[in-house]
């Protein structure tokens, strides 16, 4: 009594007939709300125009870095912008602020189409968008024209560490540039020890990692596209937490030995100290936050720096998985076991695993970007 | 002690993880033609319009079946014989077993009508009609869809994401007419229309038309119309899968007829999920559930039951959700079940894209209805099972808003509105 047919049915699991668009699908449209053909697309699912974009995306940082030279042409292209903001000839950063800039409220504007009846994700895509070209872009480029530090009010430390350490390192061109300077310290102090852990009780980690840092505003906004990449294994999980933890290490441990070295003169780690600033301003820095945070985005997802690498995410992630009231709830028993919580979540995270069972999803990683 | 269990969807497979919880060391064999490794059903929507892949839609990692050391075997069993307890299969060796349990799952409905063995006919169940389902399409401008339920409605949207224009035919005088109540169908049947599907109400499928090679090339409805089209699916609901338990002593009905602890007649067998038919006292028909969640909870009956551990099978109060394209949907409690005495109290809001139901008999709340929004799920549920006043809800509705922050919130129009309808509920009464 069984139909032979049913039989007959025989697919592998892993068969290309799961990934490959049925024949004769439309071109999805990009604004459109739904996910469709996020796995048959090229661009989304590693195919040809993801590893393409990612090696322009690499080499780019890579001249960026190490080779602004090749950039000349471009950068010239930047001059006009750069006179008008910042009275300055531009420079790479410049060129580099003004693409970046671009880009996220290129895609941010994307983004609000796409997510058109979602408040959530409108207010907070405007906030990426406005903390990017405000205070990531037109305010420092306007204290460079005011002669002033070109300082950078939604960085500090340890994401942005030079602002807290000594002398010429950092703090010391700050205060150099008159009367501001104690001011730019004092706001780096509240926000790195008070405004932090404040604002991380009642919000969670989300108030600074997606609505107002700008690796996250990129990476919510350009990134989107690439949510799905992001690797939701427990191996994935444990070398998260294996590389995370150390790098902020490495952060505290550059602060300590600079300020040591700077208190007692040198005396005690020689040139040990600034070997190791410049060590963790090339593997941290460079590398990791930018060669590889982004340059990687069509092919690991836009995260790879917040989760794997970044310091300050390090120390908001305790600080939620410890002690804040931020909580992403599951409606009783609803869960299905579908998949879409954990294929989309950009940090990685096995939604499905606790939603499954009911429970809440407290994570160190969790940047609350409600998609 | 070995223990096979044909089928591997969320009963089969919840039950394999309870009798390993309480039974470390009895084989466990999990047997499904279909896949090696449990997936969600649900999801097939989601693969077909490129959201996520069949790897994505596995709620466990594959290494997590040898962890816990359930074995998986992919194969077919093509009969049962409960005598020696041993199953039959299409490939392997036989596999002898001590307990059984069947879940085997469902199949999607076919009335008997003319035409619906054609190629180009089809159902939405497994993965087998995803494969299907990509060569009928591959010279498909036109597809009818039979039948207007939660499958039809994920069907539609599928097709609809390939540019193929969709028609259903629905016997209800409205789309899922027997199971939303009239307003939420209608604003289900607007909507549907509204994203240009051919809806046609009151329809039925008569006839699948032959267009000459073994395919369907078009179908005749009750009305005497013609639509040609390429495709049919046929979703007009399900029927527990029985193909295996036929030749065998183990009793069914409309499905495999179980006690309260998810026993069959034949000693040492068992049934949970879709395939089974609960007792509801006597010789009489039993009930069917055929929704994930009751699949979840049968399975764990059923594994306890069968790790040693008596327990009876409690249905919970009723909670189902789903989503007509992009509106939301969600029921607790009884709701358009026609109960003796039952009364409404119903708000829309004008974009006609948000409802509320509250259904109550002499006030006190027995179902929830709820359309473009998302109430709280153990907070409605506690409503009913506390057998709560119609007015305690409506003075704390706002404890079951789930939407996400910053949605606007609707309390200030809903409970007016639903205080109103309450109070011309007590005038009507009155006069």
């Amino acid at each position: 009594m069984i139909d032979a047919r049913t039989l007959d049915y025989d697919h592998d699991e892993e068969s290309v007939l799961f990934t490959r668009p049925p024949v004769a699908a439309p071109v999805p449209d990009p604004f459109a709300l739904q996910t469709d053909g996020t796995t048959f697309r090229g661009i989304s699912a590693r195919g040809a125009a993801a590893w393409a974009l990612g090696v322009v995306l690499t080499g780019f940082y890579v001249l960026l870095y190490w080779f602004p030279a090749y950039l000349e042409p471009l950068i010239r292209l930047a001059d006009p912008l750069s006179h008008l903001l910042a009275r300055k000839d531009a420079d790479q950063w410049f060129l580099y602020g003004t693409l970046y800039t671009l880009a996220v409220l290129v895609f941010g504007a994307r983004m609000l189409r796409r997510h058109r009846g979602n408040p959530y994700q409108l207010l907070r895509t405007v906030s990426v968008m406005f903390f990017q070209l405000g205070f990531a872009f037109l305010l420092p480029n306007l204290l460079k024209a005011l002669h002033q530090p070109e300082f950078y009010f939604t960085y500090f430390w340890p994401l942005k560490p030079d602002y807290f350490w000594p002398a010429g390192y950092g703090m010391g061109w700050i205060l150099d540039s008159g009367k501001l300077g104690p001011f730019l310290i004092v706001w780096g102090l509240i926000m790195s020890f008070l405004a932090t852990p404040v604002l991380t009780y009642f919000f969670g980690k989300r108030w600074y990692c997606s609505w107002v840092c700008g690796c996250g505003g990129l990476a919510e906004t350009a990134g989107d596209p690439f949510r799905h990449l992001s690797d939701k294994s427990t191996r994935a999980w444990r070398i998260e937490r294996a590389i995370i933890y150390p790098v902020l290490g490495f952060v505290v441990l550059t602060t300590a030995l600079l300020w040591i070295d700077h208190l007692t003169s040198h005396a005690v780690f020689g040139t040990a100290a600034p070997a190791l600033r410049r060590t963790y301003g090339f593997w941290i820095g460079a590398l990791f936050s930018g060669v590889i945070g982004v340059g990687f985005y069509p092919l690991l997802g836009a995260r790879v720096w917040c989760r794997f690498g970044c310091p300050m995410a390090a120390i908001l992630g305790i600080l939620q998985r410890t002690f804040s009231r931020f909580r992403i709830t599951t409606n009783g028993d609803q869960c299905m076991s579908c998949g879409n919580c954990s294929t989309f979540c950009e940090m990685g995270i096995d939604v499905r695993s606790y939603a499954q069972k009911g429970e809440d999803i407290v994570r160190a990683s969790c940047v609350g970007c409600g998609i | 002690m070995h223990v096979a269990i044909i089928g591997n969807g969320i009963a089969g497979i919840t039950a394999a993880q309870r009798i390993r919880a309480r039974q470390p060391d009895w084989r466990i064999t999990v047997i499904s033609g279909e896949s090696r490794h449990h997936y969600s059903r649900p999801a097939l929507m989601y693969v077909w319009m490129g959201h996520m892949r069949y790897a994505d839609t596995k709620p466990y990692e594959d290494g997590h079946w040898e962890r816990q050391r359930i074995d998986l075997v992919r194969d077919w069993v093509t009969r049962i014989d409960t005598d020696a307890g041993r199953l039959v299969l299409h490939r392997g060796d036989p596999i002898a077993y001590d307990r059984l349990l069947l879940a085997t799952g469902s199949k999607p409905n076919r009335f008997g009508w003319k035409g619906q063995d054609l190629e180009g006919v089809q159902g939405l169940y497994g993965l087998m009609d995803l494969q299907r389902l990509r060569a009928n399409t591959e010279r498909c401008s036109r597809a009818v869809i039979v039948g207007g339920g939660l499958i039809g409605i994920e069907l539609g949207e599928m097709l609809h994401t390939q540019g193929i224009h969709v028609t259903f035919l629905v016997r209800e005088k409205s789309y899922w007419g027997n199971v939303l109540p009239g307003e939420e169908s209608g604003m289900v049947n607007r909507l549907v229309r509204a994203h240009g599907f051919d809806l046609r109400l009151e329809t039925q499928l008569a006839e699948i038309v032959d267009d000459g090679s073994g395919r369907a090339g078009a179908v005749v409805t009750d009305g005497g119309d013609r639509i040609e089209c390429q495709l049919v699916g046929l979703t007009a609901g399900v029927s527990p899968n029985l193909d295996l338990v036929r030749d065998t002593p183990v009793a069914t009905g409309r499905g495999v007829r179980v006690d309260a602890s998810l026993r069959t007649n034949v000693e040492g067998v068992f049934a949970a999920g879709d395939c089974a038919e609960l007792a509801t006292g006597g010789d009489g028909p039993g009930r069917l559930e055929q929704v994930w969640y009751t699949g979840k909870e049968q399975g764990e009956v059923a594994g306890d039951v069968i790790a040693g551990s008596e327990r009876s099978y409690e249905p919970r109060i009723w909670y189902n959700s789903a989503k007509f394209l992009d509106l939301e949907y969600q029921v607790y409690g009884r709701v358009n079940r026609a109960v003796p005495g039952e009364r409404s109290l119903y708000w829309e809001h004008p974009d006609g894209r948000h409802a509320v139901r509250l259904v109550h008999v002499d006030g006190t709340l027995i179902g929830v209805n709820v359309m473009g929004m998302r109430y709280r799920h153990l907070v409605c549920e506690a409503w009913i099972r506390e057998g709560r006043d119609v007015e305690h809800v409506m003075s704390h509705l706002a404890d079951a808003h789930f939407d996400p922050e910053f949605f606007r919130r609707h309390e200030a129009d809903i409970v007016p509105a639903l205080r109103a309808a309450h109070r011309g509920e007590g005038r009507e009464a009155a006069a």
